[in-house]
C-alpha cells in the first residue's frame, strides 16, 4: 500500500462523504452519521480490497459484501454509484417514491445489493450462508460483513458468530463498526458489549482492533482476513458522524439529515 | 424411495418430505438441506443419510438457519429448511420476512408437526398460526399437502417453483387420499368428491375428516363436495367461486380459523357476494391442549362428526 493509493482512497472517501450528506439532506431523511462512521471501511472494500464487477454484479466469483447495519445504506449507495453499479444521479432520489434507492438496502431493486437488510442482526447469518456455499463450490471469494456495535445486542448476531467459527468459515470477515452510539444513546450505557474482543475470541475468532478511519490500518486488516487461520473479526473503532465536527459523537444525530443550511456548513468544514 | 400405499392407509405426511427430498437429491446437486435439530422428526434425516455432504444441522437456532439459507440461495443453492412449524415460522419470522420474502431468495421452508393433530406435545408444539402468518407474507407460495403422496409432489413443486415457498406437514398419521404421487400445481385445487348440496373445502390433516364427514352426510342423503385446497397460496379462486355457489360452504383447517383457509374463502365470498353461507371449522381463536389427535379434533369441533353436524345446521338455517 503506497502513499498515492492512500491519498486516492482518502480523496474518494471525501467525495463519498459529500454525497452522503447531500443525498440525505435532499431526502430530508436517512442516517448520515452512521453512514459516515463506516464509509472509510466501505471505501477500502469497494475501491481497493474487493474483487467485484459493477458491470456484472452477479459475477459468480465476486467477493460478497453485506451491510448488516442496513440503516447505513447511504454509505453503500454512494460506493455502488461511484463504482458504476448505477448512475450517480440516482443518489438524488434516495427514499423518494418510485425510486430505486430504498431507505434500507433492497436486494431486488438495487444492483450490487446482495441481500435486503434493515432489520438488525441478520447480515452475518446470510454471509455465513454465502461463504458456506462458496466452500461447497470451491470458489475462492471472501464475504465481508459490516455490523454495528449496537446491532450486536440482537441475539441472532451471536448465533451467527458461533456458526462462523463452528463451521470454520475463514472466508468470512466480520467487521464491527464500533462507533459507540445507537439510536437512543451510548452503546455502553444501553447494553455494553465489552469485553468485546474477549467475547469474540471465546467464540473462536481471531480479532484485531483498528482505527476504522485510517486506511493504513484498514487495508492490512482486510488483507489479513483472507489468509487468517481462524475467521477474523475486525473491531473498527470509529466516530459516528466522522468528518463533520458538529455531527461527531453527537447522540442526537442518529436518524437525522441536515437542513440545507447545516449542509452548507458541513460541506465547508468537511475533513479532506 | 417413494413408498407404496393404498388409499385409506394411515401414513404421516412428513414421511413424504423425507422421501420427496431424496427423490429430488438424485437429480439436483444444487439442493442443500438444513434443519434445526429436528431432522429425525421432520424427516429431513432421510435425505441426510443419503446425501450427507448436502445436509447440515444448524443447531437449535431457527433465525440463524433461515438467514443463512437465504445466503446460500443467493449463491445458487436451493436450500430446503425444516423444523417444527411452530418454531420455524415464529422464531424465524422476521428472517423469513426480510432475508427470504422481501429479498425474494429461493428458499424452501417446511414446517412439520402442524396443527392440533400434533397432539400430546401440547400448545407450544402445535402450530396453529403458521397458515395465517405465511398466507399474509408477500412473495410466498404456501402449500398444505393432504397426504404422503401429495407431500412428495409438493416437495418437488417447491423445487420447481422459483422463489420463496412454505409447506406444512403433519406428524399424525392420516389416511392416504391419492393413488400414487399426484400432479401438483400451485394455484390448483383437487376436487376429491363431487356433491350438489354443499361443499367442504379443506387442507392437510382435515382432508381425511372432510371425506369422512361427506360419507356420513351421504347416508343422510346430503350430497357434499370435498375440495382439497392444498395450494393455500395462490388459492384456486375459480374452484372456490364454483363451490361458493352452493348454499353452504364449510372450510376445514387444522389451524386457527383467523387468517388461513377459512379467512381466504370468506374474503372471496364477501368480495363477490357469492351465495354460500360459510362455516369455518378449525381452532376458534384459542390454544388447544395435550391429548390424542382424535380427542382434540372432537373436543375442538374439528372431527368428521363435528364437520357433518355443523354443515347440517347451516343447511337447515339456509332452508328456513
Amino acid at each position: 500500500m503506497n502513499d498515492s493509493e492512500i491519498s486516492s482512497l482518502k480523496e474518494k472517501a471525501y467525495l463519498l462523504r459529500q454525497d452522503i450528506l447531500k443525498m440525505t439532506t435532499k431526502a430530508a431523511s436517512g442516517h448520515p452519521t452512521t453512514s459516515m462512521s463506516c464509509i472509510d471501511l466501505l471505501s477500502a472494500l469497494y475501491f481497493h480490497e474487493m474483487k467485484h464487477n459493477p458491470k456484472n454484479p452477479e459475477w459468480q466469483e465476486r467477493d460478497r459484501f453485506i451491510l448488516s447495519k442496513g440503516h447505513g445504506a447511504p454509505a453503500q449507495y454512494v460506493c455502488l454509484a461511484h463504482a458504476g453499479y448505477f448512475p450517480k444521479e440516482e443518489l438524488n432520489h434516495l427514499r423518494q417514491i418510485n425510486s430505486m434507492l430504498q431507505g434500507h438496502p433492497d436486494r431486488v431493486k438495487i444492483p450490487g445489493i446482495e441481500i435486503s437488510t434493515g432489520s438488525l442482526g441478520m447480515g452475518l447469518s446470510v454471509g455465513n450462508g454465502m461463504a458456506y456455499a462458496g466452500k461447497m463450490d470451491g470458489l475462492p471469494y471472501q464475504t465481508f460483513v459490516v455490523m454495528g456495535d449496537g446491532e450486536l445486542q440482537e441475539g441472532q448476531c451471536w448465533e451467527a458468530l458461533w456458526t462462523t467459527t463452528f463451521l470454520g468459515l475463514g472466508n468470512v470477515t466480520v467487521i464491527i463498526d464500533r462507533n459507540g452510539l445507537q439510536n437512543d444513546g451510548w452503546v455502553k450505557e444501553t447494553k455494553d458489549p465489552e469485553p468485546l474482543a474477549a467475547k469474540l475470541e471465546a467464540f473462536g475468532f481471531e480479532t484485531i482492533t483498528i482505527n476504522g478511519h485510517d486506511f493504513r490500518e484498514i487495508i492490512p486488516a482486510l488483507q489479513k482476513s483472507r489468509s487468517a487461520q481462524k475467521p477474523l473479526a475486525i473491531i473498527a473503532k470509529t466516530v459516528k458522524g466522522k468528518g463533520v465536527p458538529f455531527m461527531e459523537n453527537n447522540p442526537d444525530f442518529h436518524g437525522k439529515a441536515l437542513s440545507p443550511e447545516q449542509l452548507t456548513e458541513a460541506l465547508k468544514g468537511l475533513e479532506r | 424411495m417413494i413408498a407404496s400405499y393404498k388409499p385409506g392407509d394411515l401414513v404421516a405426511s412428513r414421511d413424504g418430505y423425507g422421501d420427496g427430498l431424496v427423490q429430488l437429491g438424485e437429480n439436483h446437486p444444487d439442493i442443500v438441506v438444513v434443519d434445526a435439530d429436528l431432522a429425525k422428526s421432520t424427516k429431513a434425516i432421510v435425505f441426510a443419510k443419503k446425501f450427507p455432504s448436502h445436509f447440515k444441522y444448524m443447531g437449535i437456532c431457527e433465525a440463524d438457519m433461515v438467514s443463512m439459507a437465504a445466503g446460500m440461495a443467493r449463491c445458487g443453492k436451493v436450500p430446503f429448511v425444516s423444523s417444527f412449524a411452530s418454531f420455524l415460522v415464529k422464531r424465524a419470522l422476521d428472517q423469513i420476512r426480510v432475508s427470504v420474502a422481501y429479498s425474494q431468495t429461493n428458499v424452501k421452508l417446511t414446517g412439520s408437526h402442524a396443527g392440533i393433530a400434533t397432539g400430546q406435545d401440547g400448545p407450544t408444539g402445535q402450530s396453529i398460526l403458521d397458515l395465517a402468518i405465511m398466507r399474509a407474507m408477500p412473495n410466498f407460495h404456501v402449500f398444505v399437502p393432504a397426504d404422503y403422496y401429495e407431500t412428495v409432489a409438493c416437495t418437488q413443486a417447491m423445487y420447481d417453483t422459483v422463489g420463496p415457498c412454505y409447506m406444512r406437514t403433519c406428524r399424525e398419521k392420516t389416511p392416504i387420499v391419492f393413488d400414487g404421487v399426484p400432479e401438483f400445481r400451485p394455484g390448483q385445487s383437487v376436487l376429491l368428491r363431487e356433491g350438489t348440496d354443499a361443499s367442504i373445502v379443506a387442507c392437510g390433516a382435515m382432508i381425511g375428516e372432510a371425506l369422512a364427514a361427506a360419507a356420513l352426510l351421504e347416508k343422510e342423503k346430503i350430497s357434499v363436495s370435498v375440495l382439497n385446497a392444498s395450494s393455500l397460496k395462490p388459492l384456486d379462486s375459480k374452484a372456490i367461486d364454483r363451490e361458493a355457489q352452493k348454499s353452504v360452504l364449510v372450510s376445514a383447517e387444522d389451524a386457527t380459523v383467523n387468517g388461513g383457509l377459512g379467512s381466504a374463502i370468506a374474503e372471496r365470498i364477501a368480495e363477490n357476494r357469492w351465495p354460500a353461507r360459510l362455516v369455518r371449522v378449525g381452532v376458534q381463536d384459542t390454544f388447544a391442549e395435550s391429548g390424542q389427535a382424535h380427542e382434540l379434533f372432537e373436543k375442538y369441533g374439528m372431527s368428521a362428526q363435528a364437520i357433518a353436524e355443523k354443515l347440517k345446521n347451516a343447511l337447515k338455517q339456509e332452508r328456513k
